[in-house]
This record gives C-alpha cells, structure tokens and sequence, in this order.
C-alpha cells in the first residue's frame, strides 16, 4: 500500500471483500455523482438565460420518468443492502470450528488483554495467521470500540454485557487498535497494536509468555476466594447447582423458562444471581457479587465454569481435569 | 460564529499530537455539536425564513399563534442561555450525543447545564412545529389549495410533523439522563442496573429525525430557487410535495442504524438497513426533479442559483455516501471514524447550509428591501463551495483509513489529509465572512430593490410593501393560478394526461 492509497492494509480474511463490496459503492456513487453533476452542467449551460424576455414553456413531469428514477436506484440499493447484509452476518457470526478465543476489557483509557493459556497483555494484542480468533469484549466501565481498520472491523465494548466478533488474520504484520467510541479525556490515547504473526512464531510467542496460570486456573482460584466452591459442589448436591456441564446446557428455571447457559446467563448469574433462580434452588443464598469482581475476574471466572463443561476445549481439558483432582470434596 | 468552535478544533488537528489539552479539545467538539445542531441547525431557516415566509407564501396575515412563536422564541433564547452557562462555566466534554453511561455517571464537566438547554430549546422547536401546522391547514388564502402550496412549504410542513412527534422523545431521554445523573436511578448506567443500548436507542429515535428537520426545510429553499431561477414549473411537483412527507414518515423508523456496531440485534440492524436504503429513494427523487426542472429552461446564474448548483452537488454526494452507511458491512468499518463526520456535514454543511445561504439571498431584497452586492455574493459562494470541499472531501479517504472520529490526537499518517481540512477550513471561515461583511452592509446601505427583483411567482413576491408590514396583507390575497406559474398557464395540467 502506497502512502497515498485509499485503503488500509488488508490483514484479515474479511478485509478484501468488505473492500470488494466499498469498491462497488464507490463506483456507484461516483457514477451517479457524474450524472447528476453532468446533467446539472449541461441543462446550466445549454439552457441558460439568453434574454431577459425568455419565458419557457412549462413542463410538468413524466409519470414514466419518475418510476424509472425510483425503481433502478432501488434495484440497486438492493444489491447493495444484500451483500453488505450477508457479509455483516458472517463478520459478527463466529464460526463453529475451533476458535483461539481472547477476552478484551475495554478500561478508560487501555485495552487490558488475555489469552486461555493466561497471558496477559495491555495494548498489545498478539495473533497468528490461518486461524479464526473469537474475541468477547466487555468493559469495565463507560463504552468503548474496539476497532482493527487492518481488518475493517469494530464492535462496541458495552459495559454490563459480552459482544463478542471473529476475524481471521491473513497477512504478518503489526496494525493499529483504536478506540472509536468516544470514552473521555484521553479516548485518542486508547490505542494498541495487533501483531498478526505466522503460526509458527506464534506458538514461540506463546511459550515464551507461559509459565504463569491459565485463565481456567485463575478463575479456579478465584472460584475459591470467593468461596463459591463451597456451594456449587461439583458433581454433588449442594446448596446451589453444581456447575459441572451446565455450559452450553439448557438450564430449567423455576418459573418453568428454559435457558442456555452462555457467557451472558453466567455473568448474570453471578452478579445478580436472583435474576434467574435454577428450578430446585432458593432465592437469596448466593450473595450478590455486583461491583465486588472486576470484568477480568469475571471473564477468568466464565472461562473455568466453561471448563468444567464437556466436551471441553483442548485448551481447557487439562485444566478442568486437574480442577476435578484439586476439588476431593 | 459557533461554528468557530470547529475551527479551534481543526487547529489543534494540523500536527499529530494536538495543539490543544485533550480536555479542551473534546470540549471544543462538544460545544460545536451542541450549539450546532441544536441551536443552529434545527432553529436555523424554520425559524427565521420560514416564520417571515410561511404567512406570506399561504397567503396569511401572521402566523396562527403569534404570541406562541414569540413564545418559541423566548424558550430558545432561555435554553441557549443554560447551554452558555456550560460553556462559560467549564464547559462539556460529552459530545453532542450525551452517551451514557458516560454523561450519567463518569463526566465531571457541565452534563446538566448543557442537557437542561437542550431540553427547554426543544419546546422552542415543538411549539414552532405546532405553529406551521395550524397554520398551513387553516391559514390558507382562498384559492391556495394543498396542490398550490409553494414546495417550501410543503417542506416546513412535513418538518414540522416531525418536529411535533420526536423532540419529545429527546425531552424524556434527557429527563431520564438527570434522573440518573442526580438521583442514580438505574436507567441507562449497568452498574446501576441500566442498560447504555437503551439510551441509543432513545436518543437516536429523536436524533436521526432530526437530521430531516435540518435538511427538509433546505430542500423546501432549493425547490424555490430551482424553479424561480430556471423559469419553469417544478417537475413533478406531486413527487417532491410528497417525498417530503415520505422522508419525515420513513425517517422515524430508521435510527437504528446508528447502532450496527453497538450490539442490538443483527436481525433488527438488518431492518433498519432496509428502511435506511428506502428512505434514500425520496431524496434521489427530490435530486433528480430539481435538476429536471432546469431541462429547456431559463437559467440564470444569480447567486441563489450559486447555492443552489452547489446544493445539488453536494448533497448529492452526501446522500451517496450515506448508502455505504446503510450497508452493514461497510458501515462497521467506517463508522465512528472521519467517513461519517464527512458524511453527514456533506448533509449539513454542503446541503443545509449551502441552501440556508441560497435562501438568504433570495429573499434578501423581500426581507430588507434591499439589494445585496451581486459580485462580492458570487464570490463567496465560490469559496464557500472550494472551501467545504477541501475540507471535507479528505475525510472520507481519512475515515476509510481508519481515522476515528472526536481524537484529540492521531497517528502520523493521517497528517496530510488532516492538513489539508484545515487549510480548507480556513477557507471555509473566510467564505462565510465575506457575507456577513456585505449582507450587514446591504440591510443598511444597500440599493432600494424593486418589489420583486427575480420576476419570482408564489405569494409573497406579490406582497407589497416591501418589506412587508406587521401584518403582510391589508387585503387578503387570492390565488388565482397554479404554483410556480412562471409559463403563464391558466389552470393545473396534470402530468401523464
């Protein structure tokens, strides 16, 4: 890309095609922007006013004109709301395959960033090419974006909710992170950098950060402190369900509702646990951690529950197998 | 001059790391967007040509509540007095949009003082609204029927539905904003148990049918100029008189794309793609009667005609590059960086005020009695058009390149395109003094105009004296011939007979 280019680096497997489709626009648009200003220079010049005397027969309109001029640029914007509707779909739905998934906490004014295998990072994001990475943002607290124009996407970081997108990296290279909604003093100072790097260099990457505790063990630590382990009995009945394979589950609430146990019903659950009571189970014996965990802990926490669930992630499978041994009760 | 806050702004953007604090700065673009849209933008020509216009085009002595729209005035003023105070006392740093749970909880600047202007400036705006309505439908001088009415307005009209229905809705979502920000009331902050979507969705149900109370009332002047300065009856004046309406109808039910990115529903983003693409087929209808119209004409290239050339041009391209908005995948990656900001003052700026401007001039010599000079006022106009392009038209590339929007600072290879706004900038602000200077200087010393120096048809031309009197007409008027007769025709010709 030349310094005068009108796109970005292209890093991502999405960034070709949302340029295909902005390519289309931009023919579009400046094909009907030339007719408009053609017509308006011509019918200007051809019929400007000679005498002052000139009175122009009136000429009310034409049925047929006005259709042919609502109905092809509605063809068209047709075609335009079809694609870019079709790639909007398949940019913000993960795929079904074996994702690298990494939990980013939007803080004013940094990215706070962490990996399963327990990495951590801050405005800096590391990943390898050939692989589709699965991304949940959450905030710890007013909204951000967390946008990579490298690979023309963005997604707001909500505080109080997960969103989550995908992408996958084509081309090695170091591009930006922006923030690019507006989030106080120092917004233009939430920047980063995503290192896109080949598979190999990434696993080199990966092991020289290693040696400190996974996301699933932090989260088992802090599954401990906070004592809930003393409730949620795994694999027994105790005073709260057990959390062994609920994510991902169906879960039966009390007031009949049936729900899937995501990344979402967890963190409610936790936060206000008296939102949703499983069936079975009172009200009011899990005290309510709103304000007590902070958004990394959370995500630790949601990523251990997630391992204790099968079939669990090869990432995660040696974790949840030792997290069954550590918990003889 | 509130513009001005911009060219602070655009000052602080000439190096990559900002002139400026990055507090001042922000609060710079929340000045700007505050007094912009809501004390500039949607007050602007309903308030001023449309409240001298409106009675004389139907043929009315004064508007049906007189002692109302100077009531509207003085709410305005009142509510531009707390949006003063802010400033003077700190200033903002929310932005326009008031965000939360930014605004609610986190911002330590004026958020109360800035919202409370906003909130009493919208009664100004519903009461303005309420005004035209009654008046257009119970108003009209004999002979005046809805076919008949000028297409200026048909345009304040259906702004003024819109004007009616919406500002509500940005009333309570600011009533909700203090709830929260005084009393804590869980709304819109999750730590309190409130949801910052919901307030996306308030703000922008009122927000983005207001960009049609800006922009309807330019399309009513353009609609005037356009036939006024080619001599000939609008092409298919049943088509724009009820693009309007569809605009102000359909324009209530596309806000939420301003949340693709935000987390709501991909099948709801979906919907409102839909809608926004459909309410894009008015506006090009609007564009292409207008430049129907001059089609075996008689155009002359007076100034108004200037705004209006420049009108078409750039609201064209304003409202093209609104269609890569509406498509969902490009709008990921565009929005919240310059491509919108560009966007939407192609909307504002190149549409809304090139035709505030256009309006102004046209009926200068009714308002004042008097003729402006013709060569300094072509002047300006070229270099308010070569200006906001070298301005704006960079911002487009910067937004695609990945510039975020409201940076006090950036990175470096922005630098050039950023440059070059702000040299256009300052060409911008010289093009919009250069009237000021000589439209001052005409109100008082200007050459007396004839009663109507275009030779321009509807009601308010044939108005005398001019400028009219308290109450316009001693006698009521008759309308005794189709709108914009300039051909001379003795009654309607429906088209396709």
């Amino acid at each position: 890309m030349g310094a005068l280019s009108i796109f970005p680096p292209r890093a991502s497997t999405t960034a070709g095609e949302v340029d295909a489709l902005y390519g289309f626009l931009l023919v579009v648009g400046i094909g009907m922007t030339a007719l408009i200003f053609f017509f308006v220079f011509f019918f200007a010049i051809k019929y400007r006013r000679r005498s002052p005397d000139e009175r122009p027969k009136a000429i009310h309109g034409s049925i047929p004109l006005e259709i042919t001029w609502s109905v092809i640029p509605f063809l068209v914007m047709l075609v335009m709301f079809a694609w870019g509707t079709k790639l909007y779909f398949q940019n913000y739905t993960p795929p079904r395959r074996d994702t690298l998934d990494i939990y980013v906490t939007g803080k004013q004014w940094m990215w706070k960033i962490q990996y399963p295998d327990g990495q951590r990072e801050i405005n800096e994001l590391h990943v390898p090419t050939g692989r589709p990475v699965k991304v949940t943002l959450a905030s710890e607290d007013v909204l951000h974006s967390f946008f990579l124009p490298a690979f023309r996407l963005k997604h707001d970081v909500v505080p109080g909710s997960y969103q989550t997108f995908w992408f996958e990296a084509t081309k090695p290279g170091r591009y930006h992170i922006f923030c690019a909604e507006y989030c106080g003093t120092n917004h233009s100072q939430m920047i980063g950098w995503v290192t896109v790097m080949d598979p190999v260099s990434y696993e080199t990457w990966l092991s020289a950060g290693a040696g400190g505790s996974s996301m699933a063990e932090l989260g088992q630590k802090l599954f401990e402190q906070y004592g809930c382990v003393s409730c949620h009995v795994l694999d027994q009945q105790g005073r709260c369900p057990s959390l062994r394979n609920v994510f991902g589950n169906p879960v039966k609430l009390e007031d009949g509702r049936t729900v899937i146990a995501d990344e979402a019903y967890i963190r409610e659950s936790i936060l206000n646990p008296n939102a949703k009571i499983v069936s079975g189970y009172k009200r009011d014996v899990m005290p309510v951690f709103q304000g007590q965990i902070n958004e990394e802990g959370l995500l630790q926490l949601i990523v251990y529950i997630k391992s204790l669930s099968n079939p669990p992630k090869p990432a995660a499978a040696k974790t949840a197998a030792a997290a069954g041994k550590r918990s003889p009760q | 001059m509130w513009a001005a806050p911009s060219r602070w702004g655009w000052l602080n953007l000439l190096t990559p790391k900002g002139l400026f604090a990055h507090d001042t700065y922000n609060k710079l673009f929340t000045m700007h967007g505050i007094i912009m849209v809501f004390f500039f933008l949607v007050p602007s020509i309903p308030a001023t040509l449309g409240n001298f216009l409106v009675p004389p085009m139907v043929g009315a002595r004064d508007l049906a509540f007189p002692r109302i729209n100077l009531l509207s005035w003085y709410i305005y003023i009142v509510g531009g007095i707390f949006a003063i105070t802010a400033i003077v006392r700190g200033g903002v740093d929310t932005g326009w949009t008031f965000y939360a749970p930014f605004s609610s909880t986190y911002s330590n600047t004026h958020v109360i003082l800035a919202a409370i202007g906003v909130f009493v400036s919208g009664f100004s705006s519903i009461l303005t609204g309420l005004n035209f309505i009654v008046t257009v439908h119970k108003m009209r001088a004999p002979g005046m029927t809805w076919s008949r009415l000028p297409l200026f307005v048909w345009a304040h009209y259906a702004t003024s539905l819109i004007q009616v229905l919406g500002t509500p809705v940005i009333a309570i979502t600011i009533v909700l904003l203090g709830m929260e920000r005084v009393l804590h009331a869980g709304i819109f902050d999750p730590a309190l148990g409130g949801d910052p979507i919901l307030f996306q969705h308030l703000f922008w149900f009122y927000s983005h049918p207001a960009v049609y109370i800006m922009i309807l009332p330019g399309m009513g002047v353009i609609s005037e100029i356009v036939a006024c300065f080619s001599r000939k009856s609008i092409f298919g004046y049943g088509f724009v008189a009820f693009s309007s309406v569809a605009i102000a109808v359909l324009g209530f039910l596309v806000w939420g794309h301003h949340l693709f990115v935000a987390g709501q529903s991909m099948y709801a983003s979906m919907v409102f793609s839909f809608i926004s693409f459909l309410v894009a087929v008015p506006s090009a209808i609007k564009v292409f009667n207008w430049t129907a119209t001059m089609y075996r004409g008689s155009v002359s290239y007076d100034t108004p005609m200037l705004y209006a050339f420049g009108f078409i041009g750039l609201f064209t391209i304003g409202g093209l590059t609104g269609l890569f908005l509406a498509t969902m995948a490009v709008d990921v990656h565009v929005t919240d960086t310059y491509f919108v900001i560009a966007h939407f003052h192609y909307v504002m700026v190149g549409g809304m005020v090139m035709a505030y401007l256009g309006g102004v001039h046209f009926w200068f010599p009714k308002i004042t009695g008097r003729l402006y000079p013709e060569g300094w006022a072509k002047f300006a106009a070229l270099v308010v058009f070569v200006g906001f392009n070298l301005t704006f038209f960079p911002q487009f590339v910067l937004g695609y390149l990945g510039m975020p929007r409201r940076y006090a600072a950036y990175a470096d290879e922005f630098q050039i395109l950023n440059v070059m706004s702000t040299a256009g900038a300052s060409i911008l602000g010289v093009g919009y003094l250069i009237p000021m200077i000589y439209l001052a200087w005409a109100w008082r010393y200007g050459p007396k105009s004839p009663q109507n120096p275009w030779g321009a048809k509807g009601l308010e031309w044939e108005q005398s004296p001019t400028p009219p009197p308290t109450f316009n007409f001693d006698v009521p008027p008759v309308m005794n011939e189709p709108a914009y007769n300039y051909s001379g025709e003795e009654k309607e010709v429906e088209i396709g007979r």
